[in-house]
């Protein structure tokens, strides 16, 4: 009886530690908005780090700035926003209990988040990468050739602050997607093999929340680094 | 009061054959296990392991410093010891130790819960902190970090060649394992208590886990992208808080005690919900002032967030920020002192019992006043100029850390050990190593308040020129001795008990909290046999029919009459 | 009674503030002894009285008591507060630093601390300083954060790199103190340890006179250095008695109030100095472009100080401003050794004699 498993409770199907059905999902809400508020405060401290330090080197930091693509960072705010509606769907679907319509947003979304990382990763950061733009030892050497190539420079230092809190802050939200798509595939496959642990559309609107937060995230991160005013 | 409490059955023929221990026997059903008592078992000897370890480097510190210019060690390996023994015993001891332990095994059996809510959740916390564990160990025995646990920059991060990257690698995993159990303990306090079961009839200790748990769940994450950072800078050249490359150190401070402030509260929060449980147990009446004793510790909790800028009085931080940060820590002292004089009146007309948890609990308040009110002359911009950074805020925390967080975690381990084993063990040993830990404790910590009043700074490895400060540090070494002893005796007679003890009965203390009165002893894997409906507020105790319970009968007849007040009676 | 513990229990109080200090720390001592005896004969007699086997009553136990709460909770937070504002009024004290002191620069470094008074003198591990009079300590570090502790001072303060820190004492008793480090700086932190020798006044000015014990008189000052180090940079190149079309004039420069080219304002204090030395584009002064080449990693700690030193007096003693060396027209960027930077070579790389830091600024 150790095994965690799914009982048979006032007539539902769950797991043992949980009275009936509205407990598990009310737990389970309870749960995920807990684990968000953490996530909240997670990346708040680096947007406060960011906000100080933008507020010290504002000059350069506008400079530094003008070498990441607004563009690329714009396509990429749409997809996350096409993506975010596109799990709201998911939700709403999983609401009405149409199973291949929920399944087809839910590919939607993964379609966009891949072509999300796949912008990150094969275009924007490529591009840092082939002119050394990586805050290591290195850096102040390639960011004084990249400055001569391009007319025009920040302090090297502060150029490296920069790109430090970019790498960082960019390559945690990735991470996040990456793991979101993992987890929209768990549920995929849960919901397409009619899993028992979905039970409604509970399960949906979580990893929705979730992915909420993370194009959340990344609505703050788009401004902050590539629409900096003069 | 009414005592409409159901009794399990009391004799030990009837005792269920299978409780959580004896389920299984297979290490893979331990190892696998989702029984979060078991994972409660689990965790108490992961900390007790780290506990000893951090023990040992504490020993030698001890060692190290009976003479002035030490001899035992180099100073590269003193500041790799010390730093082992903050981080081993802040990391993997103090903050898991009661909400990790005590706290999984009791809370479903305190709100009348099968499980925690989350019980796979539960057992990964577990791995997390083993493996956390065990890659700070690694990093330590394989070239050590010398960093202190504070990881000041750019100390930590440009000027130091050892293995403080790993390490922070292992305390950045660690904190998701309190995360873990703090979204855990979230949802099951909020929605899995049984019928019946409102906020104010919860035991006052799951009230004080409700409370760390928001700690960590705000602060957690802060100190761990903070120490995320440390690392990025350490390992591959990125520029955030070095002020070499246009960053700034103090930034780091900020950040850090922003966590590490409130992570004394959430050391010391589970401790005050255990010595709760206790004194309200061995005087066998409700606790004075629930309410205030509730409500302190949100307050504890929620303030303890806004005085994080007292660690930094010195650091360069506004003069007039300074001083809010000082109110602030003044405030937040006032709910603690709520604490202890509700404590206390709580054995008013209470007949007390002096059980080793209840010596543990006496013990506490003791110590825990000396520490909370040392912390004024820290809490005070001014005297805190003097004394931070010397042996005085070593004492002070000690004081909170272990007269506090630890006592009280062996009062709990002692109160609940029948309870998790289903053993006795003897009350002879418990109390006669409880004297010696407090006797020991106050010979090791009480001259560090008059060595740091002298200047003795911390982290010293020599102090030669200060021969004079010898006499000191050799009564703390002395006490240190004694005080290691203390805590290898539990150690000791405890597994004995486990082993050989002789069984308990259900309720061996006559408690009358839900675990108590409602779950076998030791519990059976789903804690209660029949679901519990709770039309009762907690501490349902009736101290008139203890304190007659086995008197001859005329002296029933003193106390039923309403007492006497002749002192050859009465003492 | 002619009991006497033979082991210190308190350090020699040898500034001003050691004695207030002092009264303080012994009337919390005094209420902490009180509240803890209190506390524990309460817990002692109630255990006891009402231990299991007492025949006291046990009638209408208290359960709750509003009064009660209200007492304990008021009465500790009178005492707190009391306590709070005393502490404060001293610690404001403490941090608000003298203006006619005597000034005294020290610069931390793993593992040992290196002073430099105001006439040239430089000590290392060693600060000589005057009885009676003000001290006021300008610190930075040069590698990590130290704190400049002095237990008889009953004063200690961060020593941080990037930023200057100050404190200030006023020693009374002449004699040689503990000059130590209060913050964990690395393997030889503990013997990152000085003295402090407070002298008579005519102890002091002797010690002056021989150059600090060398026997010998000292040749420059700190503004002297500095004035050598603002010729070998020639600063003076484009910062000249009045302000002119490449760089604002530095006369009487110190404490007065800039504004910057994005409308901030700040005043003109050792930080600022320091800050736009070294990276001068963040806080450029409004009305002119950012062509000054950055110092950060060109210049020593030391330097700086100098230089600030140097510039402090300049208008103010009737020092003129070193005159630009002959032939020198342009700024003189430093050497960008090993590329350190970027700026100086892109602005060199830009058509020549007007250098262009950035086409968006100097659009303002």
């Amino acid at each position: 009886m150790s095994a965690h498993t799914l009982e048979k409770h006032d007539g539902e199907e769950v797991y043992f530690q949980f009275e009936d059905i509205d407990q598990q999902q009310e737990t389970y809400i309870v749960g995920m908005w807990s684990f968000l508020v953490t996530e909240v405060m997670f990346f708040g401290a680096m947007f406060l780090i960011y906000t100080l330090y933008r507020w010290n080197y504002h000059i350069d930091f506008y400079i530094v700035h003008k070498s990441l693509s607004w563009m690329w960072g714009g396509i990429n705010t749409f997809i996350l926003l096409v993506s975010s509606f596109a799990i709201a769907a998911a939700v709403h679907f999983a609401m009405k209990k149409d199973k291949a319509k929920q399944l087809m947003w839910l590919t939607v979304t993964q379609v966009c988040a891949v072509a999300f990382l796949a912008i990150k990763f094969s275009i924007e950061w490529p591009e840092k990468f082939s002119h050394g733009l990586i805050p290591d030892g290195a850096f102040q050497q390639n960011y004084t050739a990249y400055a001569l190539e391009k007319g025009y420079g920040a302090m090297p230092d502060i150029a490296r602050i920069f790109y430090s809190l970019y790498f960082t802050m960019t390559g945690l939200h990735a991470l996040h997607i990456i793991i979101g798509i993992g987890i929209i595939g768990v549920l995929m496959y849960k919901i397409w093999k009619d899993d028992k642990i979905i039970t409604d559309y509970i399960p949906t609107e979580m990893v929705g929340l979730y992915w909420h937060f993370v194009d959340l995230v990344w609505i703050f991160l788009f401004p902050l680094f590539y629409l900096i005013p003069a | 009061m009414s005592a409409a409490v159901q009794e399990p059955p009391q004799s030990d023929e009837q005792q269920p054959r299978k409780n959580f221990l004896n389920a299984d026997h297979t290490i893979k059903s331990w190892l696998l296990t989702v029984d979060h008592k078991r994972i409660g078992m689990m965790y108490l000897l992961g900390v007790t392991f780290f506990f000893f370890l951090g023990g040992i480097a504490a020993a030698m510190i001890r060692a190290e410093l009976t003479s002035p210019r030490g001899g035992l060690m180099s100073s590269e390996f003193y500041n790799k010891t010390f730093s082992a023994h903050g981080i081993l015993m802040i990391f993997f001891f103090l903050i898991p130790s009661i909400p990790a332990t005590l706290g999984n095994f009791l809370l479903p059996q305190m709100i009348g819960a099968r499980d925690l809510a989350f019980p796979r959740l539960n057992l990964a916390s577990w791995y997390v902190y083993m493996i956390s564990g065990i890659i700070v160990l690694i990093a330590m025995l394989t070239g050590g970090v010398s960093a202190g646990w504070t990881f000041y920059v750019p100390l930590s991060s440009s000027y130091t060649n050892d293995q403080v990257a790993l390490t922070l690698v292992g305390l950045f995993l660690s904190g998701f394992s309190s995360i873990m159990t703090a979204v855990n303990f979230i949802a099951t306090i909020h929605k899995m208590r049984a019928p019946g079961l409102t906020w104010f009839r919860l035991p006052l200790y799951v009230w004080s886990h409700y409370a760390t748990s928001i700690i960590i769940i705000l602060g957690t994450p802060v100190v761990a992208i903070t120490l995320f950072l440390v690392v990025m800078e350490n390992a591959f050249g990125f520029a955030i808080f070095d002020p070499a490359r246009g960053g700034d150190p103090v930034l780091f401070q900020h950040l850090f005690w922003f966590y590490s402030h409130p992570a004394v509260y959430i050391m010391v929060l589970p401790g005050m919900g255990v010595i709760s449980e206790i004194i309200t147990c061995f005087s066998r009446r409700a606790i004075f002032g629930y309410k205030f004793v509730a409500y302190s510790s949100m307050a504890i909790a929620l303030v303890g967030f806004l005085v994080w800028g007292h660690h930094m009085y010195i650091s360069s931080q506004s003069t007039y920020l300074g001083i809010a940060f000082s109110l602030l820590s003044f405030l937040v002292a006032i709910p603690s002192a709520v604490k202890v004089f509700n404590w206390s009146l709580t054995m008013y007309k209470g007949s007390v019992h002096f059980s080793t948890p209840m010596i543990y609990a006496l013990a506490f308040i003791g110590l825990f006043v000396i520490g909370g009110l040392t912390g004024l002359f820290l809490a005070s911009a001014g005297t805190d100029i003097h004394l931070t950074g010397t042996y005085f805020i070593v004492a002070h925390f000690h004081y909170v850390m272990v007269g506090g967080s630890i006592v009280a975690f062996l009062g709990g381990i002692h109160f609940w050990w029948p309870k998790m084993t289903g053993k006795l063990y003897s009350e002879y040993w418990g109390k006669f190593s409880a004297i010696v830990i407090f006797v020991g404790f106050n010979l090791t910590f009480f001259p560090q308040f008059i060595l740091g009043y002298l200047g003795m700074p911390r982290r010293y490895h020599y102090y030669d020129f200060a021969p004079e400060w010898q006499f000191y540090h050799i009564l703390s070494t002395a006490g240190s001795s004694i005080l290691g002893f203390g805590f290898l005796l539990p150690a000791i007679y405890l597994t004995h008990s486990f082993l050989k003890g002789k069984r308990s009965p259900h309720n061996p203390w006559g408690a009358r909290g839900l675990e108590w009165t409602h779950v076998a002893t030791p519990p059976i894997t789903e804690n209660f046999s029949e679901p519990v409906v709770v039309n009762f507020d907690a501490y349902a105790y009736d101290p008139e029919a203890d304190a007659i319970e086995g008197l001859p009968e005329e002296e029933q007849q003193i106390i039923l009459a309403g007492g006497t007040t002749k002192k050859e009676e009465l003492l | 009674m002619n009991f006497n513990w033979p082991y210190p229990v308190r350090p020699e109080a040898a500034s001003e503030n050691a004695v207030e200090y002092d009264w303080i720390f012994g009337v919390i001592s005094l209420l902490t002894v009180v509240f803890t005896v209190a506390v524990v004969i309460l817990v002692a007699w109630l255990a006891l009285r009402y231990r299991k086997g007492s025949l006291a009553s046990r009638k209408n136990p208290l359960y709750h008591s509003n009064l009660l709460e209200m007492i304990w909770t008021v009465g500790p937070l009178a005492i707190a507060l009391v306590i709070f504002v005393w502490g404060s009024v001293y610690y404001i004290r403490q941090r608000t630093m003298p203006k006619d002191a005597y000034d005294v620069f020290v610069i931390g470094k793993q593992w040992m601390w290196h002073t430099q008074h105001m006439n040239g003198i430089r000590e290392n591990n060693e600060l000589h300083i005057p009885v009676g009079r003000p001290v006021k300590l300008t610190m930075i570090s040069q590698d990590v954060i130290h704190a400049f502790y002095v237990p008889e001072f009953r004063a200690q303060f961060q020593v941080v790199p990037g930023r200057y820190t100050q404190m200030a004492f006023t020693p009374t008793k002449p004699g040689t103190y503990k000059m130590l480090c209060a913050m964990h700086c690395g393997t030889k932190h503990s013997e990152m340890v000085g003295y402090v020798h407070v002298l008579s006044e005519q102890d002091f000015a002797l010690w002056q006179e021989t150059g600090g014990n060398r026997e010998k008189t000292v040749a420059a000052t700190m503004a002297d250095k500095g004035r050598q180090v603002w010729a070998e940079k020639n600063c003076g190149s484009c910062h000249g008695a009045v302000n002119n079309q490449r760089a604002p004039s530095l006369n009487a420069l110190y404490g007065k109030s800039r504004t910057f080219s994005d409308g901030t304002k700040a005043t003109a204090d050792l930080d600022y100095i320091r800050s736009s030395i070294l990276n001068p584009y963040d806080n450029l002064v409004a009305g002119y472009e950012p062509l000054m080449p950055a110092y950060q990693g060109q210049l020593t700690e030391v330097e700086v100080l100098a230089l600030t030193e140097y510039i402090k007096t300049l208008g103010v003693t009737g020092d003129a401003p070193v005159a630009p060396a002959p032939g020198v027209t342009a700024p003189a960027p430093p050497q960008a050794t090993n590329g350190q930077n970027a700026t100086d070579i892109a602005n060199k790389q830009q058509s020549g004699g007007a250098p262009q830091y950035d086409e968006a600024s100097t659009r303002r």
